[in-house]
């Protein structure tokens, strides 16, 4: 066994840094920092994907044949564990992460040729319509109809927590195609473009003051039936195995330790009045940094598994459970930290662009509006409560 | 970057696994909890026959030169088993100071001796005022004309009672701490033993002019701190591997209980509020799992890396472990609580778990400080 990287990965670890020096420029690294939601804003992430796209390195998890960059799970996470360090912009994780995964696997070659590289080179931008209204964690009781008509479907309904709606040209959502006994059956996995008529987007500002999420609202949409991937009425597994894609790749560890090493640089500034010194912080400090050590192992123990040919399991799950939970105490511990200072609140964003001297210090804005919009962590890709079900079930065989 | 066991590593847990499930057994526990001894003599003989006694020993002296993966893999299936026999005062804590810190002579004298099971050995090293300080010993080693006389209160001595020999931790005039070997037998030594928590046996010991000849000291004399803390560093990342072994069982009993236990009807675990706990057990169950692999892996870093792999370790798994026998225990419902399910002995050998070599709370703080955070450990 062995912990470290061979000679041939630390070099290439040597080279990712090289290209993110050489790319990540100051107004991108200032404007993530500055960016309390959960994903960097087009403008920032999408600059971003065009130079990772310009290096090969567009969609780190496609196969080569659709312009991936052929690394082995190692060279996958040392890529991860550098951009997080280097606090790199979010990229639109919709398209890389999400979509393109389901579109390569069960797309078809027209769908393919036409998508992924619009994907790669950041042309398009892609939104989730998954949740409902009255489907959240039910997810297959969704009820946006799709009806087909000649060689259109015609979609009426609405899809709520659209993150990125208002950004974003492309949606790929799941759509009731047949009234079926068993209502997963029912559902297809639809590509729709958002300039089509009838589609309209209301923002929701979430409580840390941020526009990220919307509700989408579909009135006689009219989508070809050519923008269905695969089969009708398999929706419900694509969209399960692109679940599994949002859940983590298994990589989160690192992002983790950036975001705590933040707090940790603002407790160790006359900023706070060095807050680290209060004992309470300094442990909770520690406690945090082994979780992150803890998940970390946990995340090399399912790479090594991947790298070796095993399959590592249900554990997706398992480690976005932990990742959520982990992040929530970094932001928690970061209001903490700043101690008066989180009494403050500024309305005007983005927080990289504001006109005025805020009356905090800068680096102090984000803390508040990322501990309050974090709470969407344990919600979001499937809440923690369903995910210890998905753990009873896969793991336990419950 | 490799975590997978190799071929040896694989061959090693699975004659452990077979030794200790064919071996340990409900019977034998309850044979061996009334045994002054607190373990099994025969079975510490096959020990030394199956090669484990020389596992990590350097095999310039008769050993296998095999590290804390291997030892954590034999930790995991004690755990398992609840083995109470002296492995780790003898294997992993008192043949590793020895290592560390004994002369070459005394190397050849007594790491074969561990090898083929003819020497057990304890190390007295806490002290009542010290909790879980390593560096504060009130035992002094002074020298005299033949040697050393040693006095002080040594407390928690695990397998003192059984220990031919036992190292001592003394600090001596110049305000060292040494280590000395002490026969079990020496003059002006009194020895009271105990059935401890969770099985096997301790000591709190009296020493009161104990007189040691002066090759009793280990080494040169030079300060043995280091080496202590080196060595309980990796005791704890072995504890660690024991404990998952421990926490793993409870999961799978308390799994398999809460399947054939019915109330109103049904199985308790179709119950979402019993089914997320087992899930919250198992999440917790793995993390340890994955805390005492970085434990070993780390067990030979520089000081403060290792300590802070080590501390991060107990801490974590002194947690999960907490949480993995309460909740076995509650959900067992009234039967968790009596002697006559296995349940409690797994219970409390995780309960003296999170105590040995100090608790979460402890550690955590450690983590700390050695992060350079000003918190007292």
């Amino acid at each position: 066994m062995d912990l470290t990287f061979n000679a041939e990965e630390r070099a290439f670890e040597q080279e990712v840094r090289d290209f993110i020096a050489a790319n990540l420029t100051p107004e991108m690294k200032r404007a993530t920092a500055l960016t309390p939601s959960v994903f960097s804003d087009p403008d920032i992430g999408m600059a971003w994907q065009r130079a990772l796209h310009k290096k090969g390195w567009g969609a780190p998890g496609w196969p080569v044949d659709h312009g991936g960059p052929d690394w082995t799970p190692a060279q996958r996470w040392i890529f991860e564990a550098e951009c997080a360090r280097a606090g790199v912009p979010n990229v639109n994780v919709m398209g890389v992460k999400m979509v393109g995964p389901v579109i390569i696997g069960f797309g078809s070659p027209e769908q393919k040729n036409f998508y992924l590289p619009r994907i790669l080179s950041g042309e398009d931008y892609w939104c989730q319509g998954y949740s409902e209204p009255g489907s959240g964690s039910d997810l297959a009781s969704l009820k946006t109809r799709a009806v087909r008509d000649g060689d259109d479907y015609i979609i009426n309904g609405t899809k709520i927590w659209t993150t990125h709606a208002h950004h974003a040209n492309r949606m790929f959502a799941l759509v009731r195609t047949n009234e079926t006994e068993r209502q997963q059956d029912g559902i297809s996995f639809i590509l729709i473009d958002m300039k089509t008529p009838g589609i309209t987007t209301r923002p929701i500002l979430t409580i840390g003051g941020d526009h990220e999420v919307n509700q989408v609202f579909f009135d006689d949409v009219r989508v070809p039936v050519a923008n269905r991937v695969g089969e009708e009425g398999k929706g419900w597994t694509y969209g399960k195995y692109l679940l599994e894609f949002e859940r983590g790749a298994g990589i989160a560890s690192a992002k983790l330790r950036d975001v705590l090493k933040t707090i940790a640089e603002l407790a160790e500034s006359e900023v706070t009045g060095r807050a680290i010194d209060d004992p309470d912080i300094a442990v909770r400090m520690s406690e945090i940094e082994v979780d992150i050590d803890t998940l970390e192992m946990t995340e090399l123990r399912v790479l090594s598994a991947l790298q070796t040919g095993q399959n590592p399991g249900a554990v997706s799950s398992l480690l976005k459970l932990r990742n959520s939970e982990i992040r929530q105490a970094v932001t928690r511990l970061g209001v903490d930290v700043i101690g008066n200072d989180g009494l403050y609140v500024e309305p005007v964003r983005p927080l990289y662009r504001l006109n005025e001297t805020p009356g905090i210090p800068e680096e102090l804005l984000p803390v508040v509006p990322e501990y309050l919009n974090g709470r969407a962590y344990t919600i979001f890709g499937g809440s923690s409560e369903i995910q210890r079900e998905i753990v009873a079930k896969m793991v336990l065989g419950l | 970057m490799d975590l997978t066991l190799s071929d040896e590593q694989r061959l090693l847990r699975e004659s452990a696994d077979r030794f200790i499930s064919d071996t340990y057994t409900a019977d034998h526990r309850r044979k061996i909890a009334s045994d002054p001894l607190g373990f099994s003599a025969d079975i510490w003989k096959q020990f030394a026959d199956l090669g484990w006694l020389a596992l990590p020993i350097s095999e310039t002296y008769g050993g296998l030169g095999g590290g804390a993966i291997e030892i954590g893999i034999l930790m995991e299936a004690f755990g398992r088993g609840l083995v109470s026999e002296p492995y780790l005062s003898t294997v992993v804590i008192g043949a590793s100071l020895i290592s560390e810190c004994g002369t070459d002579a005394q190397k050849h004298e007594l790491l074969p001796k561990i090898a083929d099971g003819s020497l057990i050995l304890a190390f007295a090293h806490s002290e009542r005022q010290a909790r879980f300080d390593l560096s504060d010993v009130k035992t002094t080693a002074k020298k005299t004309p033949d040697g050393w006389r040693l006095d002080g209160q040594k407390t928690a001595v695990l397998d003192g009672n059984a220990a031919g020999q036992i190292i001592v931790s003394a600090r001596d005039d110049g305000g060292k701490i040494g280590l000395f070997l002490m026969p079990r037998g020496a003059t002006g030594l009194t020895s009271r033993d105990y059935p401890r928590l969770g099985g096997g046996r301790a000591s709190n010991l009296d020493l009161n002019g104990v007189q040691l000849p002066a090759e009793a000291v280990f080494g040169d004399g030079s300060d043995a701190l280091p080496a202590i803390e080196a060595v309980v560093d990796r005791a704890m990342a072995a504890l660690g591997a024991e404990a998952v072994g421990i926490m793993q069982t409870l999961l799978d009993q308390t799994l398999e209980y809460t399947k054939i236990r019915k109330q109103f009807g049904r199985p308790l675990s179709a119950n979402q509020v019993i089914r997320h706990r087992l899930a919250d057990m198992a999440m917790q169950c793995d993390e340890a799992r994955s805390m005492a692999l970085r434990a070993a892996l780390m067990a030979d870093a520089e000081p403060v890396a290792r300590g802070r792999a080590a501390s991060g370790a107990k801490a974590k798994i002194g947690k999960c472990a907490r949480f993995v026998a309460e909740q076995s225990v509650q959900l067992h419902g009234a039967m968790g609580v009596t002697e006559e399910l296995d349940i409690g002995s797994y219970f409390k050998r995780l309960l003296a778990f999170d105590t040995l070599f100090g608790n979460s709370g402890h550690h955590y703080r450690r983590h700390a400080a050695l992060g350079g955070r000003a918190v007292q450990a």
